[in-house]
This record gives C-alpha cells, structure tokens and sequence, in this order.
C-alpha cells in the first residue's frame, strides 16, 4: 500500500479566502508566516550551553526541522541572536556590537541560566544576565537547558515572529526599548 | 574595545593586514580571540587574548563548601565534566584520607572512561568540520547522545553531569545504566571503525593535517604541555599511568604516543586513546562482576549524606546529615595537590585547606589554558587555513582556559 | 612510584643549598619547600638542570594571599615535576605586599609566561624579566587584585539583589 500522504506536518496556511486560483489574506500574516520558518539564527556560544545546542542541530533533536538550517555567523545576514552561555564583562561590549550589527527585524534568545541572570556566577567579572545590555525577546532557562528546553524556545520565537506587525521597528514601545538600552 | 597590542613597528609600509580572529568566530570553539598581522594567507605573528568567559572560578570556590564546588568543576571542560567531577571529589578524599571500595573505583572508571571518549570523539569530528568533512561530526555526535543516556541513568543529567559525591556515588549504577553501557561498548566500535575510513586514509584530510604545526618534545615539554598532544609529540606522560589513581593500576591499557606532534598525529593519538577507553570500560564491566552489587560509597558517615529515610526514623543519621550540611566537621589544616588525566591533559586541583568547609584556596591546574600558550608563537609563518587546523586539534575549551 | 624518595632528594638539595630553604614538610608524599626570593631563581635552575633530578616539567605556578601574615602575605608557589624519576615537589616564596617582585621564570620554562600572568592579575606579583606581564583573565582597565582575600566576590553595584531577603 503506498501512502499517498506522510505524517510530516508541514506549516499551515493562514486565515484567509480561498477560491479558484487565488488565496487572500493579509501580507503581514504571510509575511509572518515566511519569517518564522525561516529564521537564520546566529549561535553565539560561549561556553556549555553552547555544546547543548550543537546537540540540538545534531540529528538527534534536529533544529533544521523547523527551518534553522542556515546558521549565519554574520550578524549582518542572522535574524535571531541565541546567546547560549556565560557573558562575563570582557565579552558584553563583544555582543552588544554584535547585536548592533544585526538588521531589522531581529530577535534575541537568552538560552540558559548564564545568560538569562547570570546563572550560578553571582561574581565580579559576569554579566548578570544580557538583558543589562540588549533587549531580550525568550528566555531559555536550564542549566543547560535540555535540547527539548531549546526547541520550545525557538517555537515560542516563533511565534513572536509571527504574530508581529510588519514594522516593529517604527513602533514607539520599542523605540523606547531601545532608548532604555542606549541603541539608536 | 579592549587595548591589546599589536606590532605595528615591523610593518613601516603598512603591507601588512591585520586579521581580527575575533571571540566569535565560527572556528574558534569557544570564546578566545586572536589578532593576527597576515601578509597574504600567512602569518606574520599574532596576539591572543582570552578571559572572555573568566568566571571566576577559584574566588567562588573559597565560599562554597567542598560538596558544593563540584557542579563549578562541572564547567571547567564541560564536554567531559564527568573527569572534573571524579578529579575534585578525589583531591578531597585524599585530603580527607577517605579509602574508596574497589567497586566504586571501577564504575569510577567506567564513567571517566566515557567521558574521555566523549570529549575526544568532539574534538576528532569537528577537526573534520574545521578541514570541510562535516558527515563525520553528524556521525559521532549520535554516540554522544548515547552517552548522555548513561549519565541520565546515573546522575540525571546530560552535560554538566555533578556526578558522584565525596566518597562514591549518590545511587547504584541500576540494571538500565549497566544495560545501556554494555550496549555502547558493543556498538561504538562499529562507528568508531566508520568513522576512521571517512578520515583517517582520506586523501585530503591526511594533505591537510600532516606537517602542519610539527612540535618537538623539548618544546612541548618547556610549554609544560600535557595529554594527547604532548603524547603526539612523542612524550609518553600519561597521569594514569605515572601517578595512578582510582585504581588504574589494576587495568591494562596502552599509552598511545606519536611521532612528530603534527596535527595528524594529534588525529591519530586521540583516535587510539578512545579505543584504549573502550578497552578500560570492557575490563572494568568484567571486574565488576566480581564485585558485590549494593556498594556505591565508602562507609564515611562524616562525609557522605546518610539515606533520607534513616534521616527521618534514625537520630544517629539526623546528627551527622546537620553536622554535615552546616559544616560542623573539622577537617585537616593542610595542602593537597592531585591531577587527573583529563581530555585536554593534567587536570590538577591545588587545595590549601584552613580546617572549615570551604577551601581556603583552590586552585585549578587546566591544561587547555596551559596549552594554548604556544598558539601565538606556533603561528607564525603558518598559513591561516593551517592555523585554524591546529587551534582546533589543541582542543581548546573556552570554560578551562579562563575558569 | 618514584625512583627517587623524598629523603634521597632532600639530602642532595640540602647538600647544595641547605641554608637557603626550609623545609615545610610532606602532606601527602608530596615534598614541599620555602624559600626567599633571591634564592628561587637559582634553586628553580638547578632542579631542572641537575642531571641526576631533571626537574624539566613546571606543573603549575599559582599564587596565595595569607593576610594576617605581615611581611609574608603574598605567597608564590612552585610545582614541579621529574618525568624521568616521576617525582613531584612544592615550592613556596613569600613575598611582602609592599615589595612584591619576584624573579621570572620564564628564562627555565617557556610554560611559565601565562602562569605568571595569571598571578599576576589575581595577586598583583610582580615578575622581574618577564617579557609581558600584562593581565590575562580580567579586563584590562582593573585596578585591584581579584583574588585578595579584601576584594568581594559579588558585584558590589547590583541593585537587585536586596539584602533583606537573602537575610543579611
């Protein structure tokens, strides 16, 4: 018997009017859709953390699947920043001009307890979490967190992604954001 | 940024380039940065520059008590913590003077012995990544999560395993761990085997590797190098088998050792030593059988927490797990030090105790940190594709070089 | 273990430089000296040059802050190893924190540079002759020394953690 149809399920379509030949609905939803099933992430991996999450694209727990594939390592072409791992006071002016060279739209994972808060290093020299310097959209909590951990992270990224309007960046909660943080 | 140097006086026509290696950086596995002056595609010299994760390791350990330091030692090479984990608990027993049955050593072994393969088969495959042949690291990062499945089984967790506590384990290696074990044994040979024929004999990646970054044994014994790379070089000093400990002395292994020390050999040595591993964990399951099946711990009601049940019904018990948890224990006012064999090298911890329950001073002795040092001096006059190479065949993990 | 006891290597080091150290004693088999600062340097070279000992192998150089000892708060502590005889031994200089150099050993050990370094930037040790002493670990714009027992552990400008609830 062939099975005409697998069990993969692939990305639905959104609400929208259909008829012959055609499919309306509005840009941004498609747009959105689009997004978040395509993100380029930027694996900015220090330390543990970062060992976990090449176990999440390994074949074991395969981020690919949900359209992660491309890992960018240039801020200039990556949509999502994952920092995984330890940001310590040398390293955060690394990152914030890491993130300010990221274009709009983009978006910031903290993965891990390091990043998050600063995790079990409540000492002189670690960054109590990124969000003293850029804005942070999840946060992954775990020690590390387990790749399971990851994968409903990103999901939850993804629906930020796709819930979105179209231009976040003109939008004045996050202008003011931004100016909290000290990025233009 | 930050001010770090970088000779400009020998470039007056400005010929040079200058190359930021930066702290992130696709190959560079971890965060360490190194600013390179190229003239072309090689080397003039280089600056490296780390502490970009310094977590301040050995300041948190004077204000923890010993039990309590385990899960930071954890995270000095987090891709074996099991071998940092066994290293420290065995620096405090030795302090502490506790004598461990020879059935904890064993499963002792077995759990470092995975963790080896483990560290060793992450730095093989990605020295493939790093030379273009990325099918291989797909391969051998499935037999990680194999491993993995045994630290659950015994530890419950995956990477950062705070495996074992002073004087033993915290349960029984369970019939589901033991099964699970004995079936890797049986099934990594197998990979392992595959994996070799992708890269061992493989045309390119023997073009690639060998020759590059020779070192000699004087100098690799003046940078006070250690572990697979010393051994590459031609040096057999392996802590196992010069200081044993855990009873290492009852097993048979070799101590794989090169010729030149380039990163072929490198390759090579490390490749070996994970068969040596193999044959450690089979010999270790055989004496097991030997062994009676409930020990886990040594009988040390001082130091290891009683069961929580005899704490509830069981005074004796109640008095020792308060006397413990509130560090009510004297301990000896002295100096230990004592290494392990770890994946990168000695891994030595350095404790001045002052008689409380937290260490005066803990010093960790790492060897990435240790190894890296020649990387600068190494470089000059390699080609940058080179240069990449040899970082990653150092094996340099970012949470051991700066601690 | 050793081809060497820890009494054989005691009686030739003591033959060459017997009043130039003391010896602190053997926890744990593990042979361990002080000594002064004008006399490290040439007790470092003979150890690892003596052909009989060949103490070729620096295992660790590490640093140690004792501040109730005035005149010898900063302590630098030696470990060195004899791969052909496989014998380790310890050896410790005590320095006084207002006068706190001490002879590099980099000219013995290539090894040597980033140790001192890192001594350097935890305890503020000052090595004479090494080629870059600069800090390794922290930033580089700090001024104090980590890991004096002085400096506290925790950031000091955090806002949010409030002693009252962690009960202090």
């Amino acid at each position: 018997m062939i099975h005409l149809m697998s069990d993969i399920e692939l990305v639905g379509a959104p609400a929208g009017v259909e008829g012959a030949g055609f499919f309306a609905t509005s840009l941004d939803k498609a747009v959105g859709i689009a997004r978040a099933n395509s993100l380029w992430p930027l694996p900015f991996a220090t330390s543990c953390c970062g060992i976990e999450f090449m176990a999440t694209m390994s074949p074991h727990y395969d981020l690919a699947r949900f359209g992660a594939e491309r890992l960018s390592f240039s801020p200039r072409q990556a949509d999502l920043l994952m920092v995984m791992g330890t940001i310590s006071k040398k390293m955060g002016p690394v990152l914030r001009q890491v993130y300010l060279q990221m274009a709009e739209p983009r978006w910031v994972l903290a993965m891990g307890a390091c990043a998050s808060s600063g995790g079990i290093f409540d000492t002189y020299s670690v960054l109590q979490g990124i969000d003293e310097i850029i804005p942070v959209d999840v946060y992954i909590p775990g020690c590390p967190p387990r790749p399971e951990a990851v994968i409903d992270g990103f999901m939850q990224i993804q629906e930020l992604v796709k819930t979105e309007t179209l231009r976040r960046r003109d939008t004045p909660e996050y202008q003011k954001l931004l100016a909290s943080y000290g990025i233009l | 940024m930050q001010n770090h140097p970088v000779y400009t006086d020998n470039d007056p026509q400005n010929e040079l380039s200058t190359l930021n290696l930066g702290p992130t950086h696709p190959a560079t596995h971890g965060v360490f940065q190194n600013v390179l002056q190229l003239d072309g595609e090689r080397i003039v010299s280089g600056v490296s520059t780390i502490g970009y994760i310094h977590r301040a390791f050995e300041k948190i350990a004077e204000h923890r008590p010993f039990y309590q330091i385990t899960p930071l030692t954890d995270r000095l090479n987090y891709c074996s913590s099991p071998i940092n984990n066994m290293g420290w608990h065995m620096t405090v027993e030795k302090l502490l003077g506790i004598q461990l049955p020879k059935r904890v050593d064993y499963l002792r072994i077995i759990i470092m012995e995975l963790a080896r393969i483990s560290d060793h088969l992450i730095c093989n495959s990605v020295l493939g990544v790093d030379t273009g042949a990325t099918a291989g690291f797909f391969y051998l990062m499935e037999q990680r999560e194999n491993i993995y499945e045994i630290y659950e089984e015994v530890c419950g967790s995956r990477l950062t395993t705070n495996i074992g506590r002073i004087g033993g384990f915290e349960r029984n290696f369970n019939d589901i761990a033991l099964r699970k074990i004995k079936k890797f044994v049986k099934e990594y040979p197998a990979v392992l085997r595959e994996f070799e024929t992708l890269l061992k004999r493989n045309r390119i990646f023997v073009d690639r590797t060998k020759g590059v970054a020779e070192v000699t044994a004087e100098q690799a014994l003046s940078y006070s190098w250690s572990g697979p790379i010393l051994r590459a070089t031609g040096v057999d000093y392996d802590v196992r088998a010069m200081n044993p400990y855990c009873s290492y002395e009852d097993f048979d292994f070799e101590v794989p050792v090169g010729e030149k020390g380039d990163v072929y050999a490198r390759f090579l040595v490390r490749n070996e030593e994970m068969w040596q591993s193999l044959r450690l964990i089979e010999q270790a399951l055989t004496k097991l059988e030997k062994e009676p099946t409930d020990i886990f711990h040594a009988d040390v009601p001082d130091f290891y927490l009683p069961p929580k049940e005899e704490v509830y019904n069981n005074m004796e018990a109640l008095i020792y797990h308060f006397k413990i948890v509130m560090g009510e224990i004297p301990t000896p006012h002295t100096e230990v030090y004592h290494s392990v064999e770890g994946g990168n090298g000695e891994l030595g911890f350095y404790l001045v105790n002052d008689g409380g329950r937290s260490p005066y001073r803990l010093h960790f002795r790492r060897p990435s940190f240790i190894n890296y040092q020649m990387y600068a001096s190494m470089s000059r006059g390699m080609l940058l594709s080179d240069a990449i190479i040899n970082m990653s065949s150092l094996n340099v993990i970012a949470g051991e070089l700066d601690a | 273990m050793g081809k060497i006891t820890n009494e054989e290597l005691l009686a030739k080091i003591n033959a060459k430089f017997g009043d130039q150290l003391t010896v602190v004693g053997e926890p744990f088999g593990l042979l361990t000296l002080e000594t002064t600062r004008e006399n490290i340097s040439g007790i470092l070279s003979w150890l690892k040059t003596e052909p009989s000992l060949q103490f070729i192998y620096l295992t660790d150089l590490t640093g140690i802050h004792y501040p109730e000892n005035a005149g010898k708060e900063i302590g630098v502590i030696y470990h060195l190893h004899s791969l052909v005889n496989n014998v380790r031994i310890r050896i410790k200089v005590f320095l006084d924190e207002k006068d706190i150099h001490i002879p590099t050993a980099t000219t013995l050990w290539d090894g040597a540079n980033w140790m001192e370094r890192e001594t350097y930037d935890f305890f503020g040790v000052l090595f004479d002759g090494h080629p870059d002493l600069r800090r390794i670990l922290n930033v580089d714009d700090m001024t104090a020394f980590p890991m004096r027992k002085e400096f506290p552990l925790e950031d000091p400008n955090r806002v949010d953690k409030k002693d009252y609830f962690f009960g202090r």
